[in-house]
Order: C-alpha cells, then sequence, then structure tokens
C-alpha cells in the first residue's frame, strides 16, 4: 500500500477513528524506579505502517512488548480493535483479564524478535506448523501448505527440514517472519528485527518485509535504526524521547524537515 | 569359598531384586518429579508452595528411616500389609523423586526466557507453552544429572536389604554369614554395583544423543567411559549423594 499524506494523524490524537486499530490511553510502565512509560496516549489506523524511532531506553521496544502482553501496564489500558487487551470489564468494572480474555485479543497480532526466538528443537517447517496447528486448530496438511507458502514467500522454500542453528541469522529472521505471518495477525509487531544480523544480511530480511508491507493490508509496528527502510514503509514516523512521543508525521515530514530539536539531534547521530 | 547352590539361590535373584527396585523406585521418583518440578514454576504461589514443600521434606529426610518408618509403622497403624519390597520402593521413590524435581525445575528455569515469549507470541495457552516447547527442550538438559541421581539410587537401593529384601546385598550378607569369607563377597557385590551402574550409564548416554539429535543439537562423541562426566550445571544444585 503507498503512503497517503493526508491520512496521517497528528499524535496524540483523542479523535476515535472507526478505522482506530490500537489504541493507548494513559500508559504507565515502570520497572522499578525507572518510568519508561509515562501516561503514554497514541492511536494506530488499521492498515498503517508506523515506524516508532528514538534514542536506546526511549520506551519503543516496551510499546511492543506490552502490545505482545509480554509485560503488562502498570497503569492505562490498551486497546486492540476496540476490546481491551490486558483488561476486561466485570460488573462495569475494569480488572486485570484472565487469560483466555488476553490470549483472545491477543490472536490478532504477531511479533517478530531481535533475536529471531525460533524453536531450536524444531525444524524449519514445523516452526511454522507448531502454532497454527496447535492454537489455530488447523489440520496438518493445511498447516504445512500455508506454511510452505509463507517460506516460498521469504525465500527459504527449500530449507523446510534444516534446523534453525543450520541457517544463518538472515535466514532465521525470515524463518521468524514467516513463522509470525502463519498466524495470520492484523498487526505485525517488528522489534529491531534487523539489529542481530551481520550488515551483508541486513538487506534480505528487509526486502522480505518491503514486500509483505507494499502486498498485504497488515497493519505494522516497527522499532527500528534502519532510517531508510523506515522512509520506505512508513505511513507514519513517531519520534519517542523518554517514555513520550515527541513528534510525529509523514517520514517525508521527518525524515527533511524535523520540527523538534531533539528529533534533528536524534537524526543527525543516526543518519 | 562360596557353594554354587547358594549363589544360584540366592545371590542370581538379589541381583534381579536389585534391579527390580532400581526399576520401580526410578519409575515413581519419575512420575512425581515432573508434576512437582513443573509446579514449582507455578505463578500461584500456593501451589508453588506445596510443591516445594514436598521437595524440602522428603530431600530432608534419610530415606533410610522413612523406608523402616513405612515398612513398620504404616502397616500396624493402617492395618495393612504390604510386602517389604514394596515398602523400600515407596520409600526410594518418593526421596528421590525430590531430588530428580528439582532438577526438572532448574531445567525448566535453563530453557531461555525468548522461547517462552516467541509462545506468548504466538498465542500457545501456558500448558501448550509447557509440552510444546519448554519441555522438550529441557528434556536433553535434564538427562545427565537424571544419569547421577539414577546411579545414586541403585546404590541407594542397597539400603532395602535392612528391612528383610533380599537383594543382592541381602544376598552377600547371608554369604558371609555362612562361608565366614568377607573380602571376596564383599568385592564381589562392589564390582556387580559397577557393572550395573556403568550399563545405566551407557544406556542413559544413549538417550541422551538420541535426545539431542530430536532438539537439532549435535551429541558429542565420548569415549567408553565418557559418560561418566557430568556436564550439567544442574548437577550442581540436585545435592545427590545424601540419600542414606
Amino acid at each position: 500500500m503507498s503512503a497517503d499524506n493526508s491520512t496521517s494523524q497528528e499524535i496524540p490524537n483523542p479523535a476515535v477513528d472507526g478505522s482506530e486499530l490500537i489504541r493507548f490511553d494513559k500508559v504507565v510502565k515502570r520497572y522499578g524506579s525507572n518510568t519508561v512509560l509515562d501516561q503514554l496516549d497514541f492511536s494506530v489506523a488499521s492498515g498503517k505502517h508506523v515506524t516508532l524511532i528514538g534514542p536506546s531506553g526511549s520506551g519503543k521496544t516496551t510499546i511492543l512488548r506490552l502490545l505482545m502482553t509480554l509485560v503488562r501496564p502498570d497503569e492505562g489500558t490498551i486497546r486492540v480493535g476496540g476490546q481491551y487487551l490486558t483488561h476486561e470489564e466485570k460488573n462495569g468494572r475494569l480488572v486485570p483479564a484472565g487469560e483466555k480474555h488476553v490470549r483472545e485479543v491477543r490472536k490478532n497480532i504477531g511479533m517478530v524478535f531481535q533475536q529471531f526466538n525460533l524453536f531450536p528443537n524444531m525444524k524449519v517447517l514445523r516452526n511454522l506448523m507448531e502454532a497454527p496447528v496447535t492454537v489455530l486448530g488447523l489440520s496438518k496438511d493445511e498447516a504445512e501448505q500455508r506454511a510452505r507458502e509463507l517460506l516460498d514467500l521469504v525465500g527459504l522454500g527449500d530449507r523446510c527440514d534444516a534446523y534453525p542453528t543450520q541457517l544463518s541469522g538472515g535466514q532465521q529472521q525470515r524463518v521468524a517472519i514467516a513463522r509470525a505471518l502463519a498466524m495470520r495477525p492484523q498487526v505485525l509487531l517488528l522489534d529491531e528485527v534487523t539489529s542481530a544480523l551481520d550488515p551483508e544480511l541486513v538487506a534480505g530480511v528487509l526486502d522480505v518485509l518491503r514486500d509483505i508491507a507494499h502486498t498485504t493490508d497488515i497493519t505494522m509496528l516497527c522499532v527500528t535504526h534502519e532510517m531508510n527502510f523506515a522512509r520506505d514503509i512508513s505511513d507514519q514516523v513517531l519520534m519517542f524521547d523518554s517514555g513520550h512521543v515527541i513528534e510525529s508525521g509523514t517520514p517525508e515530514k521527518i525524515f527533511t524537515e524535523p520540527e523538534h530539536e531533539r528529533t534533528r539531534e536524534f537524526l543527525g547521530a543516526v543518519l | 569359598m562360596m557353594s554354587s547352590e547358594f549363589f544360584q539361590n540366592w545371590f542370581l535373584p538379589g541381583i534381579w531384586v536389585t534391579i527390580q527396585v532400581t526399576f520401580f523406585s526410578a519409575a515413581l521418583a519419575f512420575v512425581i518429579a515432573f508434576p512437582i518440578g513443573v509446579l514449582r514454576t507455578s505463578r500461584v504461589w500456593i501451589v508453588r508452595f506445596l510443591a516445594g514443600a514436598y521437595f524440602e521434606i522428603f530431600r530432608s529426610t534419610s530415606s533410610l528411616v522413612f523406608m523402616f518408618w513405612i515398612a513398620f509403622t504404616v502397616p500396624p497403624v493402617f492395618h495393612i500389609s504390604f510386602q517389604p519390597m514394596f515398602a523400600g520402593v515407596l520409600a526410594l521413590g518418593i526421596t528421590y523423586g525430590a531430588y530428580a524435581s528439582e532438577i526438572v525445575r532448574g531445567a525448566l528455569a535453563a530453557v531461555p526466557a525468548a522461547q517462552r515469549e516467541a509462545g506468548i507470541a504466538l498465542n500457545f495457552t501456558p500448558a501448550q507453552r509447557l509440552r510444546r516447547i519448554e519441555l522438550p527442550q529441557a528434556w536433553p538438559e535434564m538427562l545427565p544429572p537424571f544419569n547421577n541421581l539414577l546411579i545414586e539410587l541403585l546404590k541407594g537401593t542397597s539400603l532395602v536389604s535392612l528391612i528383610a529384601v533380599a537383594d543382592m546385598t541381602f544376598a552377600g550378607d547371608l554369604l558371609r554369614l555362612v562361608t565366614n569369607e568377607s573380602a571376596p563377597i564383599y568385592t564381589l557385590l562392589l564390582g556387580l554395583y559397577f557393572v550395573l551402574a556403568f550399563l545405566l550409564t551407557r544406556g542413559m548416554r544413549l538417550l541422551e544423543r538420541h535426545a539431542k539429535k530430536r532438539v537439532g543439537q549435535t551429541p558429542e562423541k565420548t569415549s567408553l567411559f565418557g559418560g561418566m562426566r557430568s556436564r550439567s550445571s544442574i548437577d550442581a544444585v540436585t545435592g545427590t549423594g545424601g540419600a542414606k
């Protein structure tokens, strides 16, 4: 899908958009005495590709981990597709959600990790089939067909019978992308997916992601230091600092005429 | 020297009894170790507490005294009777199950957190994560410490001779009384325990190689005695060897 400047939203955006898919309301996350996210509000519209940039420790990865329910917010709420993610309503009050509710909302979300996190005890094909069979209840044949299609998509159709350790980092990460897509998520979270790769392997992974960004309507939330990639695929770029969104806009605007001094400093350092 | 008739009537069956006690105690310990080890990682504190209590209690009691307790206090109090071998297997299985649960817990804790996170990201239930991701990866790590424990258990089965189970130590004692020959008999017994332990170790090494292959690791080649090495950090925390 192409970047459409007219639909980019100013962040934070309190207006409830009909197509709003993800919404953070006053989310606070602390690790000990360190407040990583401080009253964060932001939303992402369905089908958009949003890139989070900013210095280390500014809370970008925490946002993805909150969405994936790997960590829970200390305060505030997160909604995905209108449903509370880690809360549920009981007798008109919001209470921390049980496992069943969390899983129901979480099924719309997939994640690709910096360190791939493939299952080392399973061959490539089974890495892709395990969750569709166990979690979604697909038949083995259906799951295998889906897995093989996705492996072809990421250019690894011939490595079905390899164990993850027999693959290069770039190949492992492409398998990890295919594994996340096998669950047919609405939202794909990409957490510094090229940071652990040797420089010559980065391009292959980014090509696969570009392909997915341009040929599917999947919503992407991407934390990356690859500014060219961010410019290529993003509809919207959010600049984070100290747990706040300090600036947001189209990649053209953020990368060519940033308003905020802190954004200029950051881009000056990484570009 | 020992009469061949006595040897056939007591010693050979004794070896068989030792093998049986080892097998049944190990099976019981194994069956206990998994639920207790898994429950000790539970997020629910009361579950964790109860499983932890089991571990602490049976790790800290003498398996010999526990064996006496089962053999001599349970039957009169509860008006039941059972074979002495049953008491021996129960005491050893419960005690070694506690040790083995620590191996299970440790191996599960050693599975990288990233694997759990990948499981969450693919929306597995906690039980599915345990069954499909965590236990299969922890299993090869459990085998070397399980092997150590199994050998401890084999040697620990000699305790059953004290509640009149006719294992090979019991047979050796009888034979010594009959023949008044100590040195050859105890030397033979030591040799027999060694042979059994050695066979167990080779079997466990095969199992470990198979398990590693199944999880995509390349098993290392070992020399004949290479399998005796303990290669896992988990060994250190099980405190094996204090079971007497």
